[in-house]
């Protein structure tokens, strides 16, 4: 059985937030309303994707984060970094610099996350050798897009490739490695540096697995923070230290952005879709059976793919081009033959292979009215008799997202119908509802700071 | 629980207008995803070939809580040879139908496969009725 709530990353600090509901405007799973004046999240329909944290105003939405000392909880502390880490810092800061003062700042162990693509791209693309009754098969590389299908989209679970993402299978292979090394397995501390909620989700509550093999996430803001601070009082002429180099291949490096996946599939015709709104579209379209002769598709959350992560400091489009500049430079030692693409993890292909499938991933749909079919079809009839009653304006005063959202509400008891302003005026026209009856019920949604601007005279 | 949509000759560019509503409801419904799949197709097929074929038309849809019945019910040429229609690959579309990907001669065979019941009525030069259902529960 899968649990009824789900770990979230993105929580609201409601002494920050001002009611503002932007956030549920923009939520592409309905998963947010306004209520006594602040914004709430319905934990089982957030997907962590992190609209919402982008286009608050009032930094009042953050991330739950393990806090960055806590790798002193361990004496073996691993740093595992995605490439994107990397593409926000000037190119003129070379990868093993930045390494090093991870090292400085406390890790003993820096592991590149993407080393794993290979052995994940091989896997994928034997599972589609076997399932082609499933096509279009979906990578599960992005978690947000796993969980906007199991809400949203339960019929194609089955269309999702049931292969760990790379960060997983990193960390499989470094806990691996340190233990052959002699590492007390409990001394051994695993933190993934992130850059977007839905990833922190996907460790903390793991789709499809019990527990996840990473002991803890750091966001990457804070630690890009850090690094950069001390590199900028290091100065200019400072020697870092050697502690480990970058090793990836100039198709790892790509790899976590749009198209990173597509051009390592085997697949006659795929996609590369990015930007979870043109996500949605896409997945309607499959669900109807539409799409035909299709048998893959990479789908990503965020515009530019992980570069465009809530928790990437710089800009999306220049991070891309930076990554881009680094594996076009790799690209030419590969060509030259300056570079081995045999990365140490190879050797350990066939004991990750065994571990990197996820075991089940259920559906959990958010749509469904009731349990029982007849009290479903009555809900429905209900909802669309409200439907009609409401003015379609989507003004968002009632406190949910759109009029279909409010009347779904009101049919779950989540809601009235005189929430609705249009509603509440047609009742004072005919003298049904008293304006001070009224006013109670807008305090109610948007709190009672935004009727109080005439109280001091 | 009652539905209705019309259908445009020729509009093929909202093909799939009334299945993506019907699965947008029947999702609602803590149906199996098999069964939405099959209503979804078959319906999708249905709509298509009424627009494909026929000058205009309209679908019913009923549900109640153990099945979903649907009728597609179109003003066009009705259909000559019923047999052959429902023979897979035997298609009358016209080229420019084809060419938009559509009229493979799938249509009725598809949609056999997968509803529980299937009604054709067709009078050549009047129309053709197609009725469908798909029960909930096996």
């Amino acid at each position: 059985m899968e649990k009824n709530t789900f770990y979230h990353a993105l929580q609201i600090d409601e002494d920050k937030c001002i009611g503002c509901s932007h956030c549920m405007k923009i939520c592409p799973t309905e998963a947010i309303r306004v209520c006594n004046g602040k914004a709430r999240i319905f934990e089982n329909r957030c997907i962590d994707c992190g609209k919402c944290y982008k286009v608050c105003f009032s930094k009042a939405i953050y991330l739950k984060q393990d806090d960055f000392d806590s790798i002193f909880d361990y004496k073996c502390r691993v740093a595992l970094v995605p490439a994107v880490f990397l593409g926000q810092f000037p190119t003129d800061i070379r990868p093993s610099r930045i390494y090093a003062v991870l090292y400085e700042l406390g890790f003993n162990h820096v592991f590149e996350i993407e080393s794993a693509v290979s052995i994940y791209a091989y896997l994928k693309n034997l599972y589609a050798r076997d399932h082609t009754d499933d096509y279009p098969l979906i990578s599960a590389f992005c978690p947000a897009i796993v969980r906007l299908i199991q809400v949203k989209f339960p019929s194609l679970v089955n269309n999702i490739i049931p292969v760990k993402p790379p960060v997983d299978i990193t960390a499989m292979y470094a806990r691996k490695l340190l233990e052959e090394q002699g590492c007390n397995p409990d001394d051994i501390g695993l933190f993934y540096i992130t850059p977007c909620a839905a990833k922190i989700a996907a460790v903390k509550s793991p789709v499809g697995e019990e527990k996840s093999i990473i002991n803890g996430v750091i966001n990457m803001d804070v630690l890009y923070n850090r690094v950069y601070k001390k590199i900028k009082e290091q100065g200019k002429n400072y020697v870092a230290p050697q502690f480990s180099k970058a090793r990836l291949s100039s198709d790892a490096i790509l790899s976590s952005l749009t198209n990173g996946e597509r051009r390592l599939c085997m697949a006659k015709r795929s996609l590369s879709i990015d930007e979870i709104d043109n996500v949605i579209e896409f997945l309607e379209k499959v669900e109807n059976d539409e799409i035909e002769g299709i048998e893959f598709l990479e789908l990503r959350a965020c515009d530019q793919s992980c570069a465009g992560g809530v928790l990437v400091c710089e800009n999306r489009f220049l991070v891309s081009e930076c990554m881009y500049a680094r594996a076009r430079k790799v690209a030419e030692r590969e060509r030259n033959g300056e570079t081995t693409r045999d990365l140490e993890i190879n050797k350990e292909r066939d004991y990750l292979a065994k571990n990197s499938m996820v075991e089940s991933i259920k559906p959990r749909s958010m749509m469904v009215l009731d349990k029982d079919i007849s009290k479903a079809l009555e809900k429905m009839e209900r909802i669309r008799e409200i439907k009609n009653m409401l003015p379609q304006t989507d003004c968002c005063f009632c406190g949910a997202p759109t009029c279909d959202a409010l009347a779904e509400d009101i049919v779950r008891d989540n809601a009235q119908l005189t929430d609705c302003i249009f509603i509440q005026r047609s009742l004072e026209a005919v003298d049904n509802m008293k304006i001070s009856e009224a006013i109670d019920i807008t305090k109610k949604i948007w709190g009672n700071e935004k009727l109080n601007i005439s109280n001091d005279e | 629980m009652h539905f209705e949509y019309s259908i445009i000759e020729g509009d093929f560019v909202n093909a799939g207008a009334a299945s993506s509503a019907v699965k947008k409801t029947l999702k609602q419904l803590n149906l199996s995803p098999v069964v939405i799949k099959r209503v979804v197709v078959a319906l999708y097929e249905a709509e298509v070939n009424a627009i494909a074929h026929a000058y205009g038309g309209t679908i019913y849809v009923d549900i109640d809580s153990e099945k979903i019945f649907m009728k597609v019910e179109d003003r066009g040429p009705g259909i000559p040879d019923l047999e052959l229609a429902m023979q897979e690959g035997y298609s009358t579309a016209r080229p420019e139908v084809r060419d938009m990907g559509f009229g493979a001669g799938m249509g009725l065979p598809n949609i056999k496969k997968n509803v529980d019941k299937l009604v054709v009525n067709t009078k050549v030069g009047e129309g053709t009725t197609v009725e469908m259902e798909v029960c909930f529960v096996e």
